[in-house]
């Protein structure tokens, strides 16, 4: 390992007068700035009624700002080769883009007035709508997207983790104008802010650009509302949703684990590794993929979250085989809860995800991601540095005590979408 | 080993040839302590003959699945091992595979690589647990209509190149194929006469060419597989593909025959494209990931913004030979299909009446310089197009093109979309949901 790696992305960080926290890091691999800005204003936040709020926020909040039309926007960004990705998550409203170096200053100050003074003019709101429709119609016709949120409302039922975050056609037609405007002033302020800048650009001058396009925000945004915890389930619950005009079905089988700031998400993160990433997707690719052939993926995934986040097993077989599929998870899901992992997969385990940082946070826009995600967790920004011990003093026994916890066939949520009828879901084969 | 001098520029690629034929690139980027390494094969689904089409990619999966000195039960966790990733992709002209790991697991990416060139098994119990694993993927493709379009769009645009056929193949074939169609392809193709490795990353190019050397020195040469040169005739008039499925929403998609990535027309046509829907790069590992540029773009102001459209993109690849230069649409929930094409085309047609403005070509110029900039982020993303042009082409195509670029003139967009944009040349593709067998 080089010394540069020894001392980690080492980022200043600045907390503005106003609240605002800039995070900045150089880079000078190349040419180019990543500006990754998030709002603590995500899909959780969507009141009951209004769900998918903050997704059409997102897309309408930079098609229009003081002093700017959604045209002159438009011709701006396009001028300078840059292009804005707004998205949500549960948590955030994030603002990424990356552009060259000699144009910092004017896009962070584009960026400032997108995210400090949107206009939501009307006829974009009716022209994002009609994309967001469509885009949820599109997804109706998508097993993978219908499995993976069919298990989200199973393991999630009136959570706001069990929701799409695009809403449905009927509660996108429902939003208004004011409806944004009033979510941007309850959600948008410093204090629910962080900027993070990484790239080519020494960091005192990115907080010093922050601080000039920044400063004056004076808002007071509310905080973000408290979550419910997401308890374990103590049975099998299942849906099929039947897309008979579909080639392949697509298998989604979860559970809920622990929150992101739990200790115990180090144990988690490495079980996962190895039940369905590492290599062509762990154990479960093993047997599902190479074993067996039957399908061209099955992997699983855990995603952080401020409670318990979920750990989603994905596959997806031709109908013919989605009960041996359901079969071979079952088996690899009750080994794994039964046993945990055996001494060599945890070393494997641990020297892959430690090896991998070096690759992981190898660019400006995967930096930039990273260090939004521990600032937004609270997990210190020498999370890099750290996570090499986090992972290392891992032992066999958290591991095993993790997966017996969470993990069990009798209390998995399966939810399947293709072209397949049976219902027999509700019960564990192994 | 015949190796071009050491270049003052220490940035600069270093090119060596083996005595065997392989022929190596080395670059050093000493940003991270990383090491990204490809070996690339001059080989693709246009040279696959018919009765076996997807064995190109075929070949590919058998590729992971253990050698003479890897058994198979030691493939996993031989390069994340080192903290690395490792893939592979095979397309029209050419398949490719790559580890990025720690530098100091240089010598194993290279122990793979020859192993893979030398001394793959094809047990047949591994072809045919893979053959389903193949047609899982082809049928995991037909759930996109956008896909499926794209796949008999391209089948209609060409009857003599076999460009025209998808490289995942066709259901037929890849039930039928053996397990000698698949080795003995694999035989014809995979030598080092035929293949190009590069190394980009934190190495000393010296000691990376004596590793190289030592890995591959022994691997013995092959007569080198013919490319046959297939000449598409010129299309006489437009071509219509319709579909009819069970879905939710309807998708277009215009298809026209495009220059190669050698073409004095390929640079022009980026920026035409640019100015239609916004620069993408080229790029293909990277590039396509994240949407371009392209709010003030000419169809997306047509289709988009006047909510004909939810998406419009346009892709022009880099190929060996002339392939398709393709706009796809997202139709809006409500809108005729007829509406929508009659949008796109107006558009097309105005370019060749009227032109571009040297406005345009100054905006579309900038975004390809970003976009080229941007997509040089990584050394795997290095490694790659240094690699993927020297297969399609030559190195130097790619090393040009900025110049290339920068030379264009807005006449030059102007006869290229005269020349490439013209009715007769392109064929049109509709994906209609039916009610019936919808999800809802």
């Amino acid at each position: 390992m080089t010394t540069a790696v020894q001392r980690g992305l080492a980022p200043v960080k600045r907390v503005l007068a106003n609240g605002l926290t800039v995070i900045a890091k150089a880079s000078k691999a190349t040419p180019a700035v990543t500006i990754n800005a998030g709002v603590r204003g995500g899909s959780a936040c969507d009141p009951d009624d209004l769900i998918g709020l903050s997704y059409l926020a997102s897309r309408v909040l930079d098609r229009g700002a003081e002093g700017w039309t959604a045209e002159a926007i438009a011709e701006d960004l396009d001028n300078r080769g840059v292009s804005l990705q707004m998205s949500v998550n549960r948590h955030l409203v994030m603002l990424v883009t990356t552009c060259l170096v000699e144009d910092f200053e004017p896009v962070l100050r584009l960026v400032g007035d997108i995210l400090m003074r949107p206009t939501f003019p009307p006829a974009e709101i009716d022209t994002r709508r009609v994309e967001i429709v469509t885009a949820i119609r599109q997804d109706e016709d998508n097993p993978a997207v219908m499995a993976t949120e069919g298990v989200m409302s199973l393991l999630y039922p009136g959570h706001p983790y069990g929701r799409r975050s695009k809403g449905t056609i009927e509660s996108i037609e429902a939003i208004d104008r004011a409806a944004l405007s009033r979510f941007h002033r309850e959600r948008f302020g410093p204090d629910n802010a962080s900027l993070v800048v990484v790239g080519d650009v020494e960091p005192e001058r990115a907080v010093d650009t922050a601080s000039r396009v920044f400063g004056e925000w004076v808002v007071a945004a509310m905080p973000e509302p408290l979550l419910a915890p997401a308890p374990l389930s103590n049975r099998r619950r299942g849906l099929v949703r039947p897309m008979m005009n579909k080639a392949q079905a697509d298998i989604a089988y979860g559970f809920t684990t622990v929150a992101r700031r739990d200790p115990a998400y180090y144990p988690l993160w490495i079980m996962n590794t190895m039940l369905g990433q590492y290599a062509l997707g762990g154990r479960l690719g093993d047997t599902i993929r190479e074993r067996q052939g039957m399908a061209y993926y099955a992997f699983s995934t855990v995603d952080p979250g401020v409670v318990e986040g979920p750990l989603t097993i994905r596959v997806g077989v031709s109908p013919d085989n989605v009960d041996r599929a359901l079969e071979a998870i079952d088996a690899e899901v009750a080994r794994m809860a039964d046993v945990g992992l055996t001494p060599e997969e945890l070393e494997d385990g641990k020297r892959f995800l430690v090896g991998s940082l070096p690759r992981t946070l190898e660019t400006n826009p995967a930096i930039a991601s990273f260090l939004q995600g521990a600032q937004y967790f609270g997990l210190g920004l020498d999370l890099d540095l750290r996570l090499p011990d986090l992972f290392n003093e891992v032992t066999l026994d958290e591991v095993r005590e993790v997966a017996s916890k969470l993990l069990a066939p009798e209390r998995a949520a399966v939810a399947i979408a293709g072209p397949y009828r049976d219902d027999g879901i509700a019960a564990p084969s192994a | 080993m015949a190796v071009t001098a050491k270049p003052a520029d220490e940035h600069a690629v270093r090119e060596a040839l083996l005595d065997n034929g392989l022929k190596v690139l080395v670059k050093e980027v000493h940003t991270a302590p990383l090491v990204s390494v490809w070996c690339w094969y001059k080989v693709g689904s246009r040279d696959e003959v018919p009765g076996i089409s997807g064995v190109a990619h075929w070949v590919e999966h058998m590729n992971f699945k253990g050698t003479t000195n890897i058994p198979r039960d030691q493939v996993k966790g031989i390069i994340e091992r080192f903290g690395g990733a490792w893939n592979g992709y095979t397309w029209i002209d050419e398949t490719t595979y790559l580890e990025t790991a720690t530098r100091d697991a240089l010598d194993q990416m290279l122990f793979i690589e020859a192993e893979r060139m030398a001394n793959c098994l094809y047990h047949d119990e591994d072809c045919e647990s893979e053959r389903t694993v193949i047609i899982s993927e082809l049928q995991g493709g037909e759930n996109d209509p956008d896909q499926l379009l794209d796949i008999e769009v391209t089948a209609a645009a060409f009857k003599a190149h076999p460009y025209g056929n998808p490289t995942i193949g066709w259901i037929g074939d890849l039930r039928s194929m053996t397990r000698d169609d698949l080795y003995g392809f694999y035989r014809r193709h995979y030598i080092p006469n035929n293949a190009t490795l590069v190394v980009v990353g934190d190495v000393e190019t010296d000691a990376a060419l004596q590793a190289v050397e030592r890995r591959f020195g022994s691997i013995a040469p092959g007569p080198v597989p013919r490319r046959t040169a297939i000449l598409e005739p010129d299309q006489l008039g437009e071509r219509r593909v319709s579909i009819e499925r069970g879905g939710t929403t309807a998708y277009l998609k215009l298809a026209y025959h495009a220059p190669a990535a050698a073409d004095t027309d390929f640079a022009p046509m980026l920026l035409l494209d640019a100015i239609l829907t916004g620069a993408k790069g080229v790029n293909l590992w990277a590039s396509f990931r994240s949407l371009p540029p392209q709010r003030s773009a000419r169809l997306y102001r047509a289709l988009v913004e006047r909510r004909l459209a939810s998406s419009v993109s346009g892709a022009l690849m880099p190929t060996r030979e002339p392939f398709l230069y393709t706009v796809s649409v997202t139709v809006s929930e409500g809108t005729p299909m007829e509406a929508v094409e009659q949008a796109a085309l107006d558009v097309l047609a105005r370019v060749i009446e009227a032109g571009i403005t040297p406005e345009e070509l100054r905006k579309s110029k900038n975004q390809l310089y970003a976009r080229m900039m941007f997509e040089n982020d990584s050394v795997t993303n290095i490694a790659h197009q240094l690699g993927y042009f020297e297969s399609i082409s030559a190195a130097d195509v790619f090393e040009s093109l900025a110049a290339r670029i920068k030379a264009v003139t807005v006449d030059d967009v102007t006869r290229v979309a005269t020349q490439y944009l013209r009715p007769s040349n392109r064929t049109v593709g509709w994906f209609r949901p039916s009610v019936s067998g919808s999800s809802r």
